[in-house]
């Protein structure tokens, strides 16, 4: 059963992606889809439960007269699992190279969401983070301080109420600068435990030769490092996608395959 | 029972615990892991499903519900 | 061997080590984004009050020992109550329009003096068929499509989810089937579709191949009006009430066989135990009515109403043809509801209904047009605009409330319609699967009616 359909995906965006492509990422349920339809005027279907998403969805809008292509995500908990639904997720924000990804994150329920954000920021700096529902964090008497929240991850921070189209404004003028005004972004970066550290020291080096630039080479250490064959099988594929004439990837394939 | 590690299935409702271990291998437990069940989080028990399986829990914030054989794998210690 | 062939066997053994030395990576890694992550929280949020504890007390009623299964039904109850009594005036108000706009053309085919057969293609068949599904699908759909965007909103179904979750397990299926469900009851192909959210292959094609028994908005115009026809030759009175409550037995009933037929797979060609089950309660969110009405009225029924029409269209128009055509004085849907008669009276019903189904294959929303069209081309009838003069003719043609009774049954668990057999081609990937999808419904439909039937007759009932 195939389910993601990455690779056909892909080449429709590619036909008609205008000028940038942003990937909108984040747990399930957060609104994800209503940010997509409130900024294309496109009408995906929305819902209270988590799971609502389970197809790619692609849309655009005009901003500063760029034409921004959207992609709606399904909701994911983490980029590391290897279920269907999320696989989606992280394979396109991985290996479909947005020009930048939008995390809709859940203010009443910010630690868990920002696990999914900081797994995102590990893997692309160009990230954004969309603090939606906002209403229900006041409703529910929460206060968030949005410009630490900031300076702490080192993306942008929007907060907006997505259903009332409150901040959009703000989110698509943050996009348009960090992806045409080129606007520095220096993301947290995760540290691990020392054992970890050190052996990420010990390999990316080497790792930097195999990916040579076209992925993020500590993240690619560090899928290395937890052994998970679906992920290191789809980071050579995506290698091999790349640079189809490659025989060094084509190799390292198979090396992949033959370990399981 | 205090100090004693049991499994999150034994948790009575409207209690919390901090989780000590994850159990099981592979799917279920990279699942559980990225739900937020890592070791040193705290986990209530929120409410029995009218059948009294899944049983729901609060973890980082959010309600989850699990089936036994999930929260069979998840060791706990009572915290409150 | 290269040096890059070396270079990453030197990597993926240097890992190795590691994963030896610290036990599960994995761990280590998602702990530690966790506690960033929580340390960052904690930093930038304040809390002024203890959370919100609104949400638990919903879910104590909702989810409660003794009021959890009640609600939920009644829950559904009210829904049909609200769509069926809510349709009914505005139901009776398009007919008369559309009916009466029908006699217009009529007067004006007969002013330009059209030929008879253009009439009989144009108006008597495209013309009615559209009418028919016009005034019996748009009033309970406009109505039944808000409120379940309400409670889909709201966030109660993963609350259904939860408390039927047992059910679910025990038949070796996946809790999260039931959301599948609950997007079958807008559309079955809608519903295969969401199978998507269960990762277990295996228990993913059973909620396919199951999805069929949850009425789609295509079967409940026939499902209410069968159920009005059922209890007006029963206890001869309309009642909405009573009508509501069978309608929710049906459905109720559908979930049962789903469990059933879940059970059985299970034990059968797709064996094996549940995977992993994990369900997110999200809070309670409070809907925009507003947007809520807009958007489930322009895209949820004006979208489903449109598909119906464009089969309809020109479904109408083939059956009057084959109605209209007589060879040896018999129209050939005659002919072909003759060979079908003797099974059609085994399983309960006659070969003029299992004909419309069998044509019906492309929605089932022109089950009840192909129906009428076929019974009115015997000449009983010319007018049909009520759900009485509907009750009238089927009893002209031999109905007891076992025919309607059957005709119910049959509607809910028969073969899917064509759009659902296709997407789940699509999703599946297989031909066996989607004629397993087609067969194991029409089974146990042939089966439940027979049985039914036999019964009956044996107890003589009937
Ligand atoms: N109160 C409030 N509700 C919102 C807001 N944004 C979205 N919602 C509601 O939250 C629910 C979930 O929204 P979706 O857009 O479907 O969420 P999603 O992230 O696409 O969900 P998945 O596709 O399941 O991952 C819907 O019922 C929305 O109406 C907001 O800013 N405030
Ligand atoms: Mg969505």
């Amino acid at each position: 059963m195939q389910v993601t359909g990455l690779q056909e995906f892909l080449e429709r965006i590619e036909e008609n992606k205008g000028d940038a492509v942003i990937a909108l990422a984040g747990n399930p349920n957060t609104g994800k889809s209503t940010v997509f339809n409130s900024l294309t005027g496109l009408n995906q279907h929305t819902g209270n439960w988590p799971g609502k998403t389970v197809v790619f969805a692609k849309g655009s809008y005009r901003y500063k007269k760029k034409n921004i292509t959207l992609v709606d995500l399904p909701g994911a908990y983490s980029l590391l699992a290897n279920s269907a639904d999320e696989q989606v997720a992280r394979d396109f924000i991985c290996f479909g190279k947005p020009d930048a990804t939008v995390v809709v994150v859940d203010a009443t329920c910010l630690e868990r969401n920002l696990n999914l954000a900081l797994q995102v920021m590990e893997i692309t700096p160009q990230t954004i983070l969309c603090v939606n529902l906002i209403d229900e964090a006041k409703r529910k008497k929460m206060a968030i301080d949005f410009s630490k929240l900031a300076d702490l991850l080192g993306v942008p921070v929007i907060p907006t109420v997505a259903r009332d189209k409150v901040g959009l404004l703000d989110l698509k003028e943050s996009i348009h600068r960090v992806v045409f005004e080129k606007q520095l972004l220096q993301p947290r970066r995760i540290v691990y435990n020392k054992v970890i550290e050190s052996a990420i020291e010990k390999i990316q080096e080497e790792v930097e030769v195999l990916v040579h630039g076209s992925l993020n080479s500590r993240w690619v250490a560090l899928r290395l490092l937890d052994g998970d064959p679906t992920i290191i099988r789809e980071i050579f594929n995506h290698l091999q996608r790349m640079d189809p004439g490659d025989q060094q990837s084509k190799r390292a394939l198979k090396v992949v395959e033959d370990c399981g | 029972m205090l100090d004693q590690v049991f499994a999150l299935t034994y948790l009575p409702i409207g209690r919390k615990a901090q989780v000590i271990k994850v159990g099981t291998e592979g799917l279920i437990r990279n699942r559980l892991l990225d739900l937020g069940f890592v070791p040193s989080a705290i986990v209530e028990a929120i409410r029995k499903s009218p059948a009294g399986d899944p049983i729901a829990y609060r973890i980082r914030g959010a309600v989850i519900a699990l089936r036994s054989e999930e929260s069979r794998q998840i060791q706990v210690r009572v915290v409150d | 061997m290269d040096s890059l062939e070396v270079g990453l066997n030197q990597i993926l053994s240097k890992a190795q080590k590691v994963r030896w030395q610290v036990g599960s990576v994995r761990e280590v890694i998602v702990k530690s984004i966790y506690e960033q992550a929580q340390e960052i929280t904690e930093k930038v949020v304040t809390t002024k009050e203890a959370e919100e504890d609104l949400d638990r007390k919903i879910d104590n009623i909702v989810t409660s020992k003794i009021l959890g299964y009640p609600l939920m039904i009644a829950l559904l109850g009210l829904v049909f109550w609200l769509t069926i009594s809510g349709a009914n005036l505005p139901s009776q108000i398009l007919a008369d329009l559309l009916f009466g706009f029908q006699h217009r053309l009529t007067t004006f085919f007969h002013w330009i003096s059209a030929p008879e057969w253009l009439h009989g293609v144009l108006v008597l068949g495209l013309y009615r068929c559209l009418a028919w599904v016009v005034s019996v699908m748009l009033p309970p759909m406009a109505i039944f499509f808000p409120l379940f965007t309400f409670l889909e909103d709201l966030g109660y179904l993963p609350r259904v989810a939860f408390n039927l979750d047992k059910l679910f397990k025990r038949a070796g299926a996946h809790g999260k089937q039931i959301l599948t469900m609950c997007m079958g009851f807008g559309c079955n192909a809608a519903g295969v579709i969401a199978c998507r959210i269960i990762e277990s292959p295996r228990e993913r094609l059973i909620a396919i191949l199951t999805n069929n028994f949850v009425p789609c908005n295509g079967r409940f115009p026939t499902l209410i009006a069968m159920a009005a026809v059922f209890l007006g030759i029963l206890v001869s009175k309309e009642s909405n009430l009573l009508a509501s409550a069978l309608v929710a037995g049906v459905v109720v009933l559908g979930v049962f066989i789903t469990l059933l037929v879940s059970w059985i797979l299970s034990k059968t060609v797709l064996k094996g135990v549940p995977s992993t089950f994990t369900l997110e309660l999200p809070p309670y969110r409070w809907p925009k009515i507003g947007t809520l009405l807009i958007r489930s009225v322009l895209d949820r029924t004006l979208f489903v109403l449109m598909r119906a029409v464009i089969v309809a269209a020109p479904a109408g128009v083939v059956i009057w043809t084959l109605a209209n055509i007589e060879v040896a004085n018999l129209s050939i849907i005659g002919y072909l509801a003759g060979w079908l008669q003797g099974f059609g009276r085994l399983i309960g019903l006659d070969g003029y209904i299992i004909l419309a189904f069998i044509l019906g294959l492309p929605a089932n929303e022109i089950v009840i047009p192909i129906l009428i069209m076929s019974y009115l081309s015997q000449g009983t009838m010319l007018e049909l605009d009520s759900i009485e003069a509907l009750r009238q003719l089927l009893i002209a043609n031999g109905w007891t409330w076992l025919t309607a009774l059957n005709m119910i049954l049959f509607s809910l668990l028969h073969f899917p319609c064509a759009t659902t057999l296709l997407t789940i081609r699509r999703e599946t990937q297989s031909i066996r699967w989607t004629w397993l999808a087609a067969l194991i419904p029409t089974t146990v439909a042939v089966v439940v009616c027979f049985l039914l039937a036999q019964t009956a007759r044996v107890l003589g009932l009937v």
